[in-house]
């Protein structure tokens, strides 16, 4: 391996710019230039080797420019994504095919055909972030190691020219006590080393470690994120439940059995007149605003069983009230609360009546899920169900049939047997939509109905969470520590019988100056000068 | 020697991110139907009552073929095949192939109604509570899945079927 | 003490609008009998001084709003964007604690002024909290989320200080003439403020009838007059007409409105922008550089960096950690691509480009300004574009 040798004897890789050990500058050397103390001169690795394939696609995402490029070109693809709503904020019921066109004209449909309406689930962004992760491993890598390496090998006594050319440095007569630097840099919490009286005073190098902890954290988060996709780790169900019911939690089957949900009730707040302090703001919108959503239930569990359907035997785990913001959490899983119908069709009374004295001959209750196929009123009087519409509607053929199964508008065919009318009479009953022989003698008659309301929960169970909160928090660790602290140096040199002082801070010169003033003022130490503002003025 | 190992490290490093990341794509944007029973995969079994009230249970028919099939008395392509399926059961019932006709949650009435306007004589196991619909991840009806008599899917489809195709697909089942 | 709280509010308000006049004059050239460094310093520490008080009495009406109101006053565009101004004062306050420079309370507390005073322009009643904002999430997401935000837009502060000081006004270039339109564009808001304000005192009210999209009849209220009509739309009173009908393909039965008020906007923008022109005969940029010349750049640079290096955690945090931890307990999914939510992403997304850049290419001064300025164009669309233009979860706020 090609390897330049410092005139201080110590050797670097291929790459250097700044002697590892002296921090003599290696490249441009006889410049008067400052010297450019980013990653400390050392050699970026990628710089070195350029001849597999592999060493080629690495070297394409070490650098920082192809890494900020990703960034920009995933910030503008998100921002054009919210152009137009994504396919799955679109009404769940209409043709993106042409919703986009219809709802937008010609932007939306091009945004359409561009494939913008999926677009943060499309192959070209996904793989965008996966460039993104690539590219953090390895510009971390590449950069990580040899900026350790550098930090941890810095000699004290530094090159000439690279004290000279620090920004901050100034050269004065030798006279002071370095005993009360030492104390006044102590002071400062500057550790400090030596060697042959020359002193490096550093602090907070850890804050140089800051951008590859956080990139690490993002790492993690990316991984996190990806598990999503192996099975087992990621569960995303709705569940539709009447008040009364008691179904199988879709998703929750494990090797330990099943889970079961029972709803008690559902229940919808709204604000009205005792919510005085909003009386102001409630009467503007003149709508009703809603003030809580509410599913009070009974969790159970049953014990394993490979048959899907058969009736389990239920141990109760707990009651518990699911609303907005407060889930129900169980093993892995949790149940949301997000949405809801109210009122549903659930129980229908009809009274079997003579036609013309009015007289009523008992009720029946028809259970629009489950109805009975004839219900008995005793003495003779009998109402047959013949057929049963849950969601009556006329199709192309002027025939009655139903829309689905959902009772939203119950329509019914009865035979009504009585002991003056034994052959039966048949009769259509719907909402308010009744047909009947003229000579029927008796008809059935609405007397009620029961309803009630469904609660819609979502199921959710996502394993990956663990890692995603570990990312994030490793994430903002990285950058606070990264940014809210910054790496300090002094290097205080004796040489000619004279002192030679430089100073360099990663970033924040300001309040390095700053410090650096106090410590003259504190220790008789000369203040550096910026040389940067004595180029720019 | 340092140099080798670095290419090792570095090949090593990015065929794993290139697995992760095609594992990624491919189960996010070429295969979305995560969840639901798919050609190949074992039928799982189930209990349900059918309209006489009778215990059905899948498992009961290993060694013959099932016709397993969703459906509902209002969706109208499930009503068109249904005439069909009635005429199939009965030639390939003694070849050993039986008709599951599951209903999705609908009420005994509605569905009693229904087998007798069209004269229906297969099993008709019906799930209330959709639990066997849910458990089989069926997204639109009629869907019908060929159960061999080992207990595995050997078909899944949702469309309307001809005549033809339901004896071709009998054919298909037959022990 | 809803009262209370808004009196406090405006005292607030007040005391702002005195501490800028206050930094303004501290930059001025009339020197008297003092030397220039001390008269600096001494109005400077008034300045601050005013800045912390009224500060401290926007607290109180935060406070008093928040006792009266029974949750967080966070809720709605009013409060939030108030909060943000509160924000950035306090992120003025803090700057300046730092770097103390005069010319950042020059421009800081102008432009949050600008932000408060836009806030009112919404309806400021207490409104209730709906289920999926019951949660402490609500405060704890928003507060941190709109202190980053207040942090960063410091950071366009001092990048805007730095280029009025640096860019070359000797002759007209691209660079000028883009800081004469960051200038026009602040102008506008003011301009926007202007024209609500004397609508809202001489409660101008007009009205059209019209069919949206959804084939569903519409009636549309405008507080100020009509120079852009709903598409097809008849006005129910013979007030001042449009003059065009707004494009069709704009979304929401609102935007009809929404486009006028902001034609509006830009055409008063326009006029308060010639006016100033015509006073100072010249680039208003060109105007404030003089009083600049005492500032090191350097200094300027580091503040508006500082700002990003401060704010950046921050908005972190609050934008993007806090959000997907109430996301996962309100919607279920700690990331959901919500355009808000996608927004946040790009401003997290533009300021680490901004510290590549930055940290990595070197980018300092004048480009790592412009980006600053990009920066609070990309704020402020989240805050006030997002929720207004592009429908989502978070249109409450």
């Amino acid at each position: 391996m090609k390897t330049i040798k410092c005139e201080c004897g110590h050797s670097n890789p291929f790459g250097t710019e700044i002697c590892e050990s002296c921090g003599k500058p290696l490249t441009n050397e006889n410049s008067r230039e400052l010297i450019n103390m980013r990653y400390e001169g050392s050699a970026v690795r990628s710089q070195t080797y350029n001849k597999t394939i592999v060493d080629k696609i690495w070297n394409f995402f070490s650098s920082v420019k192809v890494g900020i490029w990703i960034i920009i070109v995933i910030l503008i693809a998100a921002a054009i994504g919210t152009i137009f709503p994504q396919e799955m904020y679109i009404p769940p019921n209409v043709d993106p095919t042409t919703y986009y066109k219809e709802e937008y004209g010609t932007p939306g449909q091009i945004f359409y055909l561009l494939g913008f309406h999926n677009l943060y689930g499309s192959w070209w962004f996904l793989l965008l972030l996966a460039a993104l992760g690539i590219s953090l491993i390895i510009v971390s890598i590449d950069r990580g190691f040899p900026l350790y390496r550098a930090l941890k090998y810095q000699r004290v006594t530094r090159h000439e020219s690279f004290m000279k050319r620090q920004r901050l440095f100034a050269v004065s007569d030798t006279g002071i006590s370095m005993d009360r630097v030492k104390r006044v840099l102590a002071k400062k919490h500057y550790r400090i080393k030596e060697d042959n009286g020359n002193i490096l005073a550093e602090k907070n190098r850890f804050s140089r470690w800051g951008p590859y902890v956080n990139h690490a954290g993002l790492i993690i988060f990316l991984i996190g994120a990806m598990l999503r996709f192996f099975p087992g780790m990621y569960t995303d169900q709705t569940l539709w439940i009447r008040e009364g019911e008691t179904v199988a939690v879709p998703g929750t089957k494990t090797e330990d059995g099943q889970y079961y949900l029972k709803n008690h009730k559902f229940i919808m707040e709204l604000y009205g007149k005792k919510d005085k302090e909003y009386s102001a703001a409630l009467d503007k919108t003149g709508n009703p605003v809603p003030k809580n959503y509410q599913s009070n239930v009974t969790l159970y569990h049953a014990g394993p069983s490979d048959v899907v359907g058969a009736k389990p035997e239920l141990k109760k785990e707990r009651d518990a009230r699911i609303k907005v913001n407060e889930p129900l959490s169980f093993n892995d899983f949790s149940l949301y609360q997000v949405d809801f119908k109210l009122n549903e069709f659930h129980r229908m009374n009809l009274k079997l009546e003579n036609k013309k004295t009015g007289k009523s001959y008992g009720e029946i209750k028809v259970n629009l899920f489950n109805p009975k196929s004839t219900y008995d009123l005793g003495n003779g009087y009998k109402v047959e169900m013949v057929e049963y519409f849950p969601n009556f509607k006329l199709d192309e053929n002027d025939q009655p049939t139903t829309e689905n199964s959902v009772p939203d508008n119950p329509a019914f065919v009865f035979k009504m047997f009585t002991p003056e009318t034994t052959k039966g009479e048949t009769a259509f009953i719907g909402i308010r939509k009744n047909v009947e022989a003229a000579d029927n003698k008796y008809k059935m008659s609405f007397s009620g109905i029961e309803t009630k309301n469904v609660s819609a929960l979502t199921v959710k169970k996502d394993n990956t969470l663990p890692i995603i909160i570990i990312g994030g928090i490793i994430f903002m660790l990285g950058v606070v520590q990264g940014l809210y602290w910054n790496h300090r140096r002094i290097w205080i040199q004796q040489r000619n019988g004279q002192l030679w002082i430089a100073a360099h801070t990663n970033k924040n010169w300001f309040g390095l100056k700053r410090e650096m003033q106090n410590i003259s003022e504190e220790s008789g130490l000369v203040m550096p000068i910026d040389q940067s503002d004595e180029k720019s003025a | 020697m340092k140099k080798k190992q670095r290419l090792v490290f570095r090949s090593i490093l990015l065929v794993i991110i290139a697995v992760a990341v095609g594992y990624t794509l491919y189960s996010n944007v070429f295969n979305d139907k995560s969840g639901s029973v798919q050609k190949g995969d074992q039928a799982p079994d189930f209990e349900l009552t059918d309209l006489q009230g009778n215990k059905v249970q899948l498992s009961d028919y290993k060694g013959k073929g099932v016709f397993l099939n969703f459906w509902g008395t209002w969706c109208k392509p499930c009503q068109r095949e249904m005439p069909y399926m009635q005429k199939e059961y009965r030639n390939y019932k003694k070849q050993g192939v039986e008709i599951l006709a599951v209903n999705v949650g609908e009420s005994r009435v509605s569905v009693k109604n229904f087998a007798d306007r069209f004269h229906l004589s297969f099993p008709i196991p019906l799930d209330g509570s959709r639990e066997v619909t849910k458990a089989y991840g069926i997204g639109p009806i009629p869907t019908t899945f060929l159960v061999d008599k080992n207990g595995k899917v050997i078909e899944k489809t949702s469309e309307s079927l001809s005549n033809e195709t339901i004896k071709s697909f009998m054919e298909k089942i037959k022990p | 003490m809803a009262e209370l709280s808004s009196t406090l509010l405006y005292i607030a308000f007040i005391i702002y609008l005195i501490a800028t006049l206050v930094f303004a004059m501290s930059l001025s050239d009339k020197k008297g009998k003092e030397n220039k460094a001390a008269y600096t310093r001494r109005w400077g520490r008034v300045g601050y001084v005013l800045s912390i008080l009224g500060f401290i009495s926007q607290l109180g009406y935060f406070v008093t709003r928040w006792m009266a109101s029974g949750h967080a006053p966070v809720s709605n565009l009013f409060e939030f964007t108030t909060f943000f101004g509160m924000m950035m004062v306090f992120a003025f306050i803090l700057l300046y604690g730092i770097y103390k420079t005069n010319a950042l309370g020059v421009f800081a507390m102008p432009i949050a002024l600008l932000v408060i005073a836009y806030a009112s322009m919404f309806p400021k009643d207490i409104a209730p909290l709906i289920p999926a904002l019951q949660s402490d999430w609500l405060k704890i997401h928003v507060t941190t989320a709109a202190l980053g935000e207040g942090i960063l837009s410091i950071s366009f502060v001092a990048g805007l200080i730095f280029l009025i000081r640096v860019v070359d006004q000797t002759s007209s270039t691209k660079k000028t003439k883009m800081l004469e339109i960051i200038m026009y564009l602040l102008l506008c808001v003011f301009g926007f403020i202007v024209v609500s304000a004397i609508s809202a005192a001489a409660g101008y009210e007009t009205s059209f009838n019209f069919t949206d999209k959804k084939e569903q009849k519409v009636e549309l209220t405008y507080n100020v007059p009509a120079l852009v009509g709903p598409p097809n739309g008849t006005q129910a009173d013979d007030h001042f007409g449009p003059l065009v009908a707004s494009p069709s393909w704009m979304n929401g039965e609102q935007a009809p409105r929404k486009f006028n008020t902001f034609i509006w906007s830009l055409l008063t923008g326009g006029v308060l922008y010639g006016i100033v022109r015509l006073i100072l005969r010249k680039r208003i940029a060109a105007a404030i550089q003089p009083k600049l010349m005492n500032l090191k750049p350097e200094l300027v640079d580091e503040i508006s960096y500082r700002s990003v290096a401060i704010g950046f955690p921050v908005f972190t945090l609050g934008a993007l950690i806090f959000a997907m931890i109430w996301a996962q307990e309100a919607w279920t999914r700690f990331w959901g691509w919500d355009p808000k939510e996608v927004w946040a992403l790009i401003t997290f997304l533009f300021y680490a480009a901004y510290l590549h850049f930055r940290l990595s290419r070197g980018w300092h001064g004048e480009k790592s300004a412009w980006l600053c300025v990009i920066g609070f164009v990309i704020i402020m669309f989240n805050l006030i574009a997002v929720n207004l233009v592009i429908s989502g979860l978070h249109s409450y706020a």
